[in-house]
């Protein structure tokens, strides 16, 4: 073998049409995985395993982006924040007013409504929900009076549709509807027509009193939420968790548990292979016996005895993924060291009296260079999905939402019998997306430091 | 160096592997096992005691009572070996001498269909549906890969060659796992073809309980089949394009002999060597994928038994089955080994 340049190589890469490919999508996951860093922030993914952080999002929802098709639109789950606001005062009382309005233009109707606040008050004003619908009805769904408090107060509060009161109310209207409402849930009856149960679309105006004597009542942080089926681009899982958030975060993990694993075992294996190579004799019989054993252990077996019984930690994880890499790449680089030692300007140095570390740093590795970027290239898309199909069995680290982590929580609850196809698709897609990228790139690189290997 | 030397040589290099590997098992799930021995033994005896009111009454006060359970305790220690700590070197010894003679002793909480708490049992049961699973799907696989290989490296470059070699690539980025969930998604229950539980219902003793399985066993057989035979084609291809430069395939060519002579009796025999390698590596591979495979389609073989006795941590399953897995992985690279041996006489010759 004839060493290439670094140049000879770029130059070479460049004329390969799948090198570019693989290069494309490199860059694509980097610039995705930069973003998720901006976007989200790390805390955010901290958070994947903590249901509270979860609450407010639907379960197993589907992308919102499904609603583009022509189909029956599935009702978003709707997370309003920003109310607007209106302080009144007449005579001795204040009115403190939050108006929603929820565009409710969808084929069916919504899981519920939670409304969430928190009121800073003295004495025990009286808070009114009301809900005035497109065709002009007004409900009254809920007059209740806080906890009686002498100062200034805090309170939190969740109002839940589900609220006997608010179906209560709502059975005082029963006369308007054509129909008996008698069995329905609050929410079948406020977003329904009077005419049939059916939908009736249009703007809805949830508007929240606060009656009070004090001026200076409050109410901070309301929220208003509508539970829908569908929600963000790429779902929700069973646990709430937004797999937008878990799929964008797993691409850095992904390159990083690929690069790391295969650079590190090329490393490993590169300086293994030549030191054995280089030193001939009974150094490289041992060696290679040695390497031997490690080939002839069966890898998921011990990858899976290692996770559970020492650390099933992420860095650990590729620290066996590296046991188990370098071996492959000892042997090649061995027969090619064996080859290079023969070589006139490697004799020389010796006779020079030369170290052997300076000969196999400075005049071996160098040429073995090539071919370990492109092992790194071709290795990388079996350490990504080894550690996917080890976080599948549950052996990975859970505090890292990996591609393969979110494919296990699926498999756990049964999301494929269930049909959930927007928590198995884009894990396993993105797996696969992120092992073509490195395989093209091998292939190219491959191509170049084995020129036999060329298409014909 | 004659035949017999080489396979002689081969030989015990691969039994000292086998219990190097036998011995990181050990060492590995060691300390985990005599602790939940030694919780055996207080349980055991703690449980005697209670089925048994008349000990406790015999005694005067609490102190002695725990005195005399704790030496109860202490005597089956010392019975069953355990006083000593699992690293000492004549508890591995035994250990090591039971696996070789296949005595793996008792699972822990595992049992056989027929109830049977023999690891021995256990393995014997599981073995033959792996083995009927991914050695038919391994045997499928390499017939369409290697015919579909001849064919797209004997015309390189063509539409078909570049349908393989793209299909290969891409089909060799998707674990097979994953792929058996969406499968199982779409012909279990988009479109009910195929169960998606891979394990019959019915039990073994029932005369259909083969058809059963058979039926149960083609979902996975077909994924396997499908995500595997392409980058086999690749490979054979590869071998392929390799020999059909050589001098005597285009001797051949410019004597005029058939295509499709050169192709399957001159070429391919020659790609041979390397082919029989990679198939004899590929039967034993498969039998080590096969823990996620089987766990995502819930197939009663080997794959799912280990990863059971992982998450229950029966250790003697553990042990007993890494041994298995071992013993054939072992025995295929020996086997294509001596097979590259036999195909190409430069092996022995040479060294």
């Amino acid at each position: 073998m004839s060493a290439i340049s670094p140049s000879e190589i770029k130059q070479e890469f460049l004329k390969s049409k799948i090198g570019i490919v693989g290069i494309g999508i490199l860059v694509i996951l980097i610039l995705v995985s930069i973003f998720a860093a901006i976007i989200i922030p790390v805390e955010t993914f901290q958070e994947w395993n903590n249901p509270s952080s979860w609450i407010s999002f639907p379960k197993t929802a589907i992308p919102v982006w499904v609603n583009f098709f022509p189909t029956e639109k599935i009702p978003e789950h709707k997370i309003l924040e920003e109310p607007q606001k209106y302080v009144e005062k007449l005579n001795d009382v204040s009115i403190v007013s939050h108006q929603f309005v929820v565009n409710f233009d969808y084929d069916s109707f919504p899981n519920d409504f939670i409304y969430e606040f928190s009121a800073e008050y003295s004495g025990a004003p009286l808070l009114k929900m009301s809900i005035i619908r497109p065709d002009g009805v007004k409900f009254e769904l809920l007059s209740t009076s806080l906890p009686f408090s002498e100062s200034m107060t805090k309170h939190d509060e969740r109002i839940f549709s589900t609220d006997e009161v608010i179906r209560k109310n709502l059975f005082l209207k029963k006369e308007l509807f054509d129909f008996s409402i008698e069995k329905l849930s609050a929410e079948d009856i406020v977003f329904s027509r009077l005419d049939t149960h059916d939908v009736l679309k249009g703007n809805y105006v949830f508007q929240v009193n606060l009656y009070g004597v004090k001026a200076e009542n409050e109410i901070a942080d309301s929220r208003l939420i509508v539970g829908g089926k569908a929600f963000g681009i790429m779902g929700t899982d069973e646990l709430r968790r937004d797999l937008a958030v878990g799929l964008l975060w797993g691409t850095p993990l992904a390159l990083f548990i690929g690069l790391a694993v295969s650079i590190g075992s090329v490393a490993m294996g590169l300086l293994y292979g030549v030191y054995a190579g280089f030193k001939g004799k009974k150094t490289d019989e041992a060696l290679m016996r040695f390497n031997d054993v490690i080939y002839a252990l069966p890898a998921l077996p011990f990858l899976i005895i290692l996770a559970v019984t020492i650390s099933n930690s992420i860095f650990l994880i590729i620290g066996f993924l590296m046991i188990f890499g370098w071996v492959g790449i000892a042997k090649v680089s061995r027969s090619m060291a064996l080859q290079i030692k023969t070589k006139g300007y490697v004799e020389a140095s010796k006779m020079m009296g030369q170290k052997n570390s300076r000969i196999i740093l400075r005049h071996i590795i160098p040429q073995l260079l090539p071919y370990a970027l492109a092992s790194v290239a071709i290795s990388v898309p079996a350490a990504i999905t080894t550690e996917a199909g080890l976080s599948f069995l549950g052996l990975g680290d859970p505090t890292f939402p990996t591609w393969g982590q979110i494919l296990h929580d699926a498999n756990v609850h049964g999301a494929a019998p269930r049909g959930l196809w927007w928590w198995i698709m884009p894990p396993g897609v993105m797996i696969a997306i992120t092992g073509l990228a490195f395989v093209f790139m091998g292939n190219a690189l491959d191509a170049i430091v084995n020129p036999k290997l060329k298409r014909q | 160096m004659g035949l017999k030397k080489y396979v002689g040589t081969r030989l015990i290099t691969m039994f000292g592997v086998l219990m190097a590997t036998l011995l990181l098992t050990i060492i590995l799930v060691g300390s985990n096992m005599d602790t939940i021995l030694k919780q055996g033994v207080v349980f055991q005896v703690r449980a005697e005691i209670t089925e048994n009111p008349a000990i406790a009454e015999s005694f005067s006060s609490v102190e002695e009572f725990e005195a005399f359970v704790q030496e109860q305790i202490d005597q089956r220690t010392i019975a069953l070996g355990l006083d000593s700590p699992w690293y000492s070197p004549q508890r591995i010894g035994i250990t090591m001498y039971k696996i070789l003679i296949l005595d793996f002793g008792h699972a822990t909480f595992l049992t056989s269909d027929s109830g049977s708490s023999d690891v021995k049992d256990i393995l014997l049961e599981k073995l033959p549906r792996t083995i009927l699973l991914f050695t038919t799907a391994t045997i499928i696989i390499s017939i369409i890969g290697i015919f579909l290989g001849a064919l797209s490296g004997s015309k390189s470059g063509s539409k078909l060659d570049r349908l393989t070699s793209t299909f290969a690539v891409v089909s060799s980025s998707f674990p097979v796992w994953w792929i058996g969930m969406i499968m199982i998604f779409l012909f279990a229950f988009v479109y009910q073809i195929f169960p998606a539980r891979a394990t019959p219902s019915i039990p073994s003793s029932d005369p259909g309980y083969i058809l059963a399985l058979l039926y149960h066993m083609a979902l996975p057989l077909i994924t396997i089949v499908m995500i595997g035979f392409g980058s086999w084609a690749y490979l054979v291809r590869n071998f392929m394009i390799g020999i059909m430069q050589e001098d005597f395939i285009i001797a051949k060519k410019t004597m005029g002999v058939n295509q499709k002579k050169i192709i399957y009796s001159h070429a391919l025999k020659n790609a041979a060597p390397p082919i029989i390698t990679i198939l004899a590596l590929s039967l034993s591979g498969s039998l080590g994928g096969a823990i996620i495979t089987e766990a995502v389609f819930d197939w009663p073989g080997m794959g799912r038994l280990y990863f059971e006795a992982i998450t229950v941590m029966d250790l003697p399953v553990i042990i007993g089955a890494t041994y298995v897995l071992t013993v054939f992985f072992l025995a295929s690279i020996f086997l294509a080994d001596l097979l590259y041996g036999v195909f190409d006489p430069r092996v022995r010759t040479s060294s």
